[in-house]
């Protein structure tokens, strides 16, 4: 009986492994350039100027918000200040109700110089040219394109439901998890394929398992609406979305949520006039509190009355969310306000929401997560290998006997081609097109996207045909050599078309856009290696999926 | 059950068949045990209705993935289609209680 579960497991997870692999791997791609969304974004918008190469004092700067703001807001009910961000915005950025400049999440803001004070032009007088960025990648990842938005969630939710079936399944069938793990025999054609798809998948397994079910998490109000149906009955959610399941708005369904402290009504003797404590006061008990930690904003509410309030925001550095200090905006006293409590589904559910985003990641963390993404795609990659790896044998035998190949298996190595050399150089032409089309082109944020989606075709179309006339070896030689030109020539091409390059970026430090640089640097490589491999298993003629008496001594 | 069996109509048949069980039936199995258990909570362990909901449904795909495994492990796929249907009268049933027992 256990033989025939394992067997029947095996079944189910090569087929909810095939019928869903390439979408997946687009999610895989797409999610896993989303780690660096903002980064990829600076590079897209190569005017933006470069990091500031020192960084100004948080008191200083601080204090000079202050001061602009008094002389631009005094009557404003609230303020806000944002300080440098390494991930996004490396400028300081001033606010309060009625500025229309620079609106960004429905917010506008100021820039200011935080030494002199003096407003300035976020890209001095070049306006940073229409791109989606790497925000528009990551949305690809839940959305897809093209078709309408909920329609995207259902088909890249069905896939993740098939996943965690490939996983479980993948798990029970996989006999000697534990044993198995040290094992990786090279140049045994299936053999070698089915080790590194188990040594892969095993290494990252609790992050795909997290990533996985936080996925379905996500939109579990769509995906499975049953419970809040059942009690809350079936009304229009779907203008503002704050549905009991939804985890970016069902705060306030939590018996235990509170409003934050800040958004609460001011404190008795609101009205009368009375000076704000100056920034610094409370800047130094939070340094104390927090001490080397990032503070993202300060906020501050009814300044220049009785009942003001100044809340120092830290910058998302907990899977719990981020922390929060609020004082007196008047005596400038620390307010001992009462913890964020939260019932335990509520944190439960945040917790695997932040596990999946990663926001709280620092940049060691962050490159991990991308790692582990990477492993993912490796994951299915090489079990969509293996599943043609294993039936290469006999479509060689039906060719030897004057047949064609058949229908499905054809097809699967098409889309495994197309899809996992293809899809990668796509994104890459997705990079070559934001450096190649007019910046003063009106419709280039979408055409970046296009450009994506024309290659990818095109790479599917040209895999497919070819296959008609050249054995798959050389098929996947050709388009891994595209990848690899398309990735490492990217840095080139950045030296061509802007002054954002690696000559200049490297001296300058500002190691977010000479990382870009370096990483498409690092993965052309990577495809070269794997062309050059490939080519050298044509030239012995090595087939895959033929099991040899003498092993190759070839290098690992 | 064993799933090498020919290739025959009748083995195809027996899949579509489990396939269709696991993915609708498991669907509707889950759905309802979501919603008996989402009005069960707050009677049992005294949380919210909201926390109820929220709780249940965490649980679901969970729920979903070992149903659509007990599908294609159970010897045969009518007794993957008469489980399922069992399990749809008894949550069925279980559900009209508890709506009306307030």
């Amino acid at each position: 009986m256990k033989e025939g579960f394992r067997q029947s497991m095996a079944w189910l997870h090569t087929w909810t492994g095939l019928i869903v692999g390439w979408v997946l791997f687009l999610v895989f791609l797409t999610g896993t350039a989303g780690y660096f969304d903002e980064e990829i974004t600076r590079w897209m918008q190569p005017e933006r100027p470069l990091a500031a190469q020192h960084s100004v004092d948080v008191a200083v700067g601080l204090a000079t918000s202050q001061e602009r703001l008094t002389a631009q807001a005094a009557s404003a009910h609230r303020w806000i200040v944002w300080l440098p961000s390494l991930r996004d915005d490396p400028n300081w950025r001033i606010h309060w109700p009625g500025l229309l400049e620079n609106v960004k999440y429905g917010q506008g803001q100021q820039y200011i110089d935080p030494v002199t004070g003096d407003a300035f032009s976020p890209q001095g007088h070049v306006k940073p040219r229409n791109t989606g960025g790497g925000v528009a990648l990551y949305r690809l990842h839940y959305n897809l394109h093209y078709i309408p938005e909920r329609a995207g969630v259902l088909i890249v939710g069905l896939s993740t439901m098939l996943m965690l079936l490939a996983i479980s399944s993948g798990i029970i069938t996989h006999k000697k998890i534990f044993v198995d793990f040290f094992t990786f025999r090279p140049a045994k054609g299936q053999r070698s394929w089915l080790d590194a798809h188990n040594l892969i998948s095993v290494t990252a397994l609790p992050f795909f398992v997290m990533i996985t079910y936080s996925g379905l998490v996500f939109f579990m109000d769509v995906y499975m609406p049953a419970a809040m149906y059942e009690v809350y009955g079936r009304t229009s959610y779907v203008a503002g979305r704050s549905t009991p399941l939804n985890p970016r708005s069902n705060a306030q369904f939590d018996p235990m949520y509170e409003v934050s402290p800040e958004w609460q009504p001011p404190a008795r003797g609101y009205g009368q006039a009375m000076p704000l404590i100056d920034l610094r006061h409370p800047l130094s008990q939070v340094q104390a509190l927090w001490g080397t930690s990032r503070i993202a904003a300060v906020l501050i509410e009814h300044p220049g009355q009785a009942g003001a309030r100044i809340t120092f925001i830290r910058t998302e550095d907990s899977l719990l969310g981020g922390g929060r200090l609020t004082f007196d905006g008047v005596s400038g006293q620390l307010l001992q306000l009462p913890p964020r409590q939260r019932s335990t589904p509520w944190n439960a559910q945040d917790v695997l929401i932040n596990l999946h985003e990663g926001l709280f990641a620092g940049w060691g963390l962050r490159w991990l997560y991308f790692l582990s993404g990477l492993l993912g795609c490796a994951m299915i990659a090489t079990g969509l290998v293996l599943w043609t790896v294993k039936r290469r044998v006999k479509q060689d035998k039906r060719l030897k006997a004057g047949q064609s190949v058949e229908f499905g298996f054809r097809l699967v190595e098409a889309l495994n081609i197309g899809t996992i050399a293809g899809l990668c150089t796509a994104v890459a032409v997705y990079f070559w097109a934001n450096r190649l089309l007019p910046t003063d082109f009106a419709g280039r944020r979408a055409w970046e996207l296009h450009c994506l989606f024309i290659a990818w075709g095109a790479l599917l179309l040209y895999a497919s045909v070819r296959l008609r006339f050249a054995p798959s070896l050389r098929v996947w030689q050709e388009q891994l050599w595209i990848a690899a030109a398309a990735y490492a020539l990217i840095p080139l091409l950045n030296w061509a078309t802007t002054n954002r390059h690696l000559g200049v970026t490297v001296p300058h430090g500002d190691w977010v856009l000479a990382g870009f640089d370096l990483t498409v640097l690092a993965l052309g490589i990577c495809f070269a290696a794997g062309a050059l491999k490939v080519g050298r298993r044509r030239h012995v003629g090595v087939h895959t999926g033929v099991v040899q008496a003498e092993p190759r001594k070839a290098p690992a | 059950m064993s799933k090498a069996g020919p290739t025959t109509p009748g083995y195809r048949w027996m899949v579509a068949s489990r396939v269709l069980a696991a993915a609708v039936g498991g669907y509707a199995i889950t759905s309802l045990a979501t919603a008996v258990l989402a009005l069960l909570l707050p009677r049992v362990v005294g949380s919210s209705t909201a926390s109820g909901v929220l709780a249940a449904t965490l649980w679901s795909f969970m729920l979903y993935t070992v149903i659509v495994i007990w599908v294609f492990r159970t010897r045969s796929a009518m007794r993957a289609w008469a489980g399922l249907g069992l399990s749809g009268l008894v949550l069925g049933a279980a559900l009209l209680a508890l709506k009306v027992w307030t």
